[in-house]
């Protein structure tokens, strides 16, 4: 499947931490096609391997999230309006007359809603509204959301992926579905390489609420190497700093850090020199917020590195990227997993 | 169906083209004379059978949007609100710019980057562009253009319960209930108006009006419900479901006593739903219309919406229907017996 077509249906997929199940789904099969097997673990991470070549293989795993922020109801009031609260990081801020789906027992369409403008004081509307003033409105009587929704129902925002200039795009969830599409593109682009590593992609599960899925999958891998795939926040003129941001459609984001192994870094910095492939870096001072934190400390320890796709308002339901990113990489990851073997990773204990 | 149509158009205040031409073509065979004027409402008009009474119905073409204010050089697209606009539904939404509906996000400062005190305060204006992909200005001007419009990009749809969600509501319902009247014979002369700019002050009533010298007007709006949680019930400005809002006062606007007592008892008469406006906050067409030349006896009627001017707003198609019939019974009335 080309790449934008995979990435336009598994952004518009629900999956809120937890509740993954559907667009694990849709992974599996897009997967199956350029792997040897596929399984799922306990807490539903998906697990592809494609085996190398040789015996006593090391093995290498990727990881990229494929679950989403998003609300929960937190009570029918009156009249069946539904109070929310959120599921990861939201910005009540960024869902207000947003459209939704509650996914009650079968998914309903709704409305974030707010108190009317007119009722408001003028000092008001530079304020935000609070989540705890948000409501989902579903246009139903009282009786018939009570018959079909729960409190605990999930709620995602209903957006359609958007095609904008070249070869840039928008949609939610791109936050890691993005990095699960790098993923596909890696094992497409392998089909042409000969590797002697086991590579094991995995899409994992509660990323948003502490990289919990890349806990358990790690374990039950236990990878020789680990590289963690997510967004990093692309550069948004005067709202943040170019120091502070990865340039839209200039390559991956090699994460560097105390969370990153320094041979891994290297090797991928020069590869991606050497090949011509467009790469920048991206400096952090802590491990924190991607599932690179949890493989680095799996078990005795993971050799770890982490890749970020360039991106715009994360968070949001408008997360802007360019595919160019994901193309670019995805080579420059086929082509690092081609170069490695037994002896480079063994490398990696002996500082 | 007529409602998507008219509501999924694009049509901003001085930029209703768009809609102008689909209401065009849709009424074209329905009336005797159909004309433009300087502002570009556009007039339509049924001679009928007798004299007069002269009626003036008006809906307003216009939207609440967005206008390109400023191409950056780094590609990304300023903007003003083009009529009233509450800047804290932009965050996070699709637009379509200019002719060309070329798509657009505005995003914001992601949650990681923000001190938690920036989250109790509204994102203002000045944080917010629209971003269309392209990295400089050069690349940006080959696909729209300063003072071009933006539209919220909203699908008209059914929603839970004889609800329909969509945008510009305000005041396309009202474009739609007219040209519902059209189709219908009656024996007064009727001026059905689509006028523009109602959203930027009023501007397009008023003037149509002037040429059209009618002797009465009723305007037929899209207009606030507030029956949603956290309001006290008697800050109910209008309520989902429960027929018509006629107007007594707005901003505007007193509207006539006899045309809202003519109103009532046509509703009373056969036994339709209806509901007065509960506040007098918000103006319409009626507010220039009134006052033009002379004075010309005016009121308002509209179906009530939740979140108008914003991306999406909600009705009940109930309401809508039974306006309709409303109106269709009380211009019967008044051929007969005057207002």
């Amino acid at each position: 499947m080309k790449l934008e077509k995979f990435l336009a249906q598994l952004t518009e997929i629900p999956g809120v931490s937890g509740y993954e199940g559907q667009v694990g789904k849709v992974i599996e099969e897009a997967f199956s096609p350029y792997i040897d097997e596929i399984r799922k673990d306990n807490l539903q991470n998906v697990i592809a391997l494609k085996k190398g070549t040789g015996e006593n293989r090391p093995s290498i795993m990727l990881a990229a999230h494929m679950d989403e922020i998003g609300l929960m109801v937190l009570k029918i009031e009156e009249k069946g309006f539904l109070r929310i609260t959120s599921v990861g990081g939201v910005d009540h801020r960024t869902i207000l007359a947003q459209e939704v789906i509650v996914h009650g027992k079968k998914p309903l369409h709704g409305i974030i809603g707010a108190k009317p403008p007119h009722l408001q004081e003028p000092d008001e509307r530079t304020k935000a509204v609070k989540m705890d003033d948000l409501y989902v409105d579903l246009g139903l009587p009282e009786e018939k959301v009570k018959e079909l929704v729960r409190v605990g129902d999930l709620i995602t925002i209903h957006r359609e992926y958007i095609s904008l200039h070249k070869n840039r795009a928008a949609a939610k969830a791109m936050d890691d579905r993005a990095g699960v599409a790098l993923v596909l593109e890696m094992f497409k682009e392998l089909e042409y390489l000969k590797h002697s590593v086991d590579v094991y992609g995995v899409a994992t599960v509660q990323e948003e609420v502490g990289t919990r899925g890349a806990f358990t999958s790690t374990y039950g891998i236990m990878p020789d190497l680990g590289i963690a795939i997510d967004v990093g926040h692309g550069h948004m003129p005067e709202i943040l700093k170019e120091e502070d941001t990865l340039k839209m459609g200039e390559g991956i984001g090699i994460g560097l850090g105390p969370h990153v192994h320094p041979k891994i870094f290297k090797k991928l910095k020069e590869l991606a020199e050497e090949l011509n492939i467009p790469f920048q870096i991206e400096p952090s001072t802590s491990p924190s917020g991607t599932d690179a934190y949890a493989i680095q400390i799996t078990q005795s320890g993971v050799p770890t590195a982490l890749l970020s796709i360039p991106l715009r308002y994360m968070h949001t339901s408008v997360e802007t990227l360019d595919l160019e990113d994901i193309r670019t990489s995805a080579r420059l990851l086929a082509n690092f997993i081609a170069r490695i073997d037994k002896e480079f990773v063994e490398g990696l204990k002996c500082f | 169906m007529l409602l998507k149509r008219l509501t999924e158009a694009a049509g901003l205040p001085g930029i209703e083209d768009e809609v102008r031409n689909l209401i065009r073509e849709e009424v074209k065979d329905l009336v005797d004379e159909m004309r433009t004027d300087a502002l570009g409402n556009l007039i339509t008009f049924k001679k009928g059978k007798v004299a007069g009474p002269v009626v003036m119905l008006a809906a307003h073409m216009d939207e609440v949007g967005l206008m390109i204010t400023y191409i950056r050089s780094n590609g990304l697209l300023s903007f003003k609100p083009l009529g009233g606009v509450d800047t804290r539904v932009l965050v996070s939404k699709k637009v379509l710019i200019g002719p060309d509906k070329i798509p657009g996000v505005i995003g914001s400062k992601p949650i990681h980057l923000q001190v938690p005190s920036e989250r109790r305060n509204a994102i203002p204006l000045s944080s917010l562009y629209i971003d269309i992909g392209t990295e400089n200005k050069e690349e940006a001007e080959k696909l729209v253009s300063i003072g071009d419009g933006a539209i919220f990009d909203t699908k008209f749809a059914e929603m839970g319960e004889g609800c329909f969600k969509g945008k510009a509501f305000d005041d396309r319902v009202g474009c739609a209930v007219l040209i519902e009247l059209l189709k219908r014979d009656y024996d007064l002369p009727i001026y059905a108006v689509f006028t523009v700019q109602e959203e930027v002050g009023l501007r397009g009533g008023s003037v149509a009006a002037h040429d059209i010298d009618p002797d009465l007007a009723i305007i037929i709006e899209g207009t606030t419900a507030s029956d949603v949680p956290g309001i006290s019930e008697h800050y109910h400005s209008t309520s989902l479901g429960d027929g018509p809002a006629i107007s007594l006062m707005d901003r505007s606007v007193i509207t006539d006593r006899r045309l809202v007592q003519g109103l009532v008892e046509t509703a009373k008469e056969n036994e339709l739903k209806y509901q007065f406006r509960r506040t007098s906050f918000g103006g319409t067409d009626a507010g220039s219309v009134h006052l033009t030349k002379e004075g010309i006896p005016s009121t308002v009627i509209s179906v009530p919406c939740r979140y108008i001017h914003s991306p999406v707003s909600l009705m009940n198609i109930n309401d809508y229907e039974t306006l309709t019939e409303l109106l269709d019974k009380y211009l019967q009335k008044i051929a007969k017996g005057g207002f």
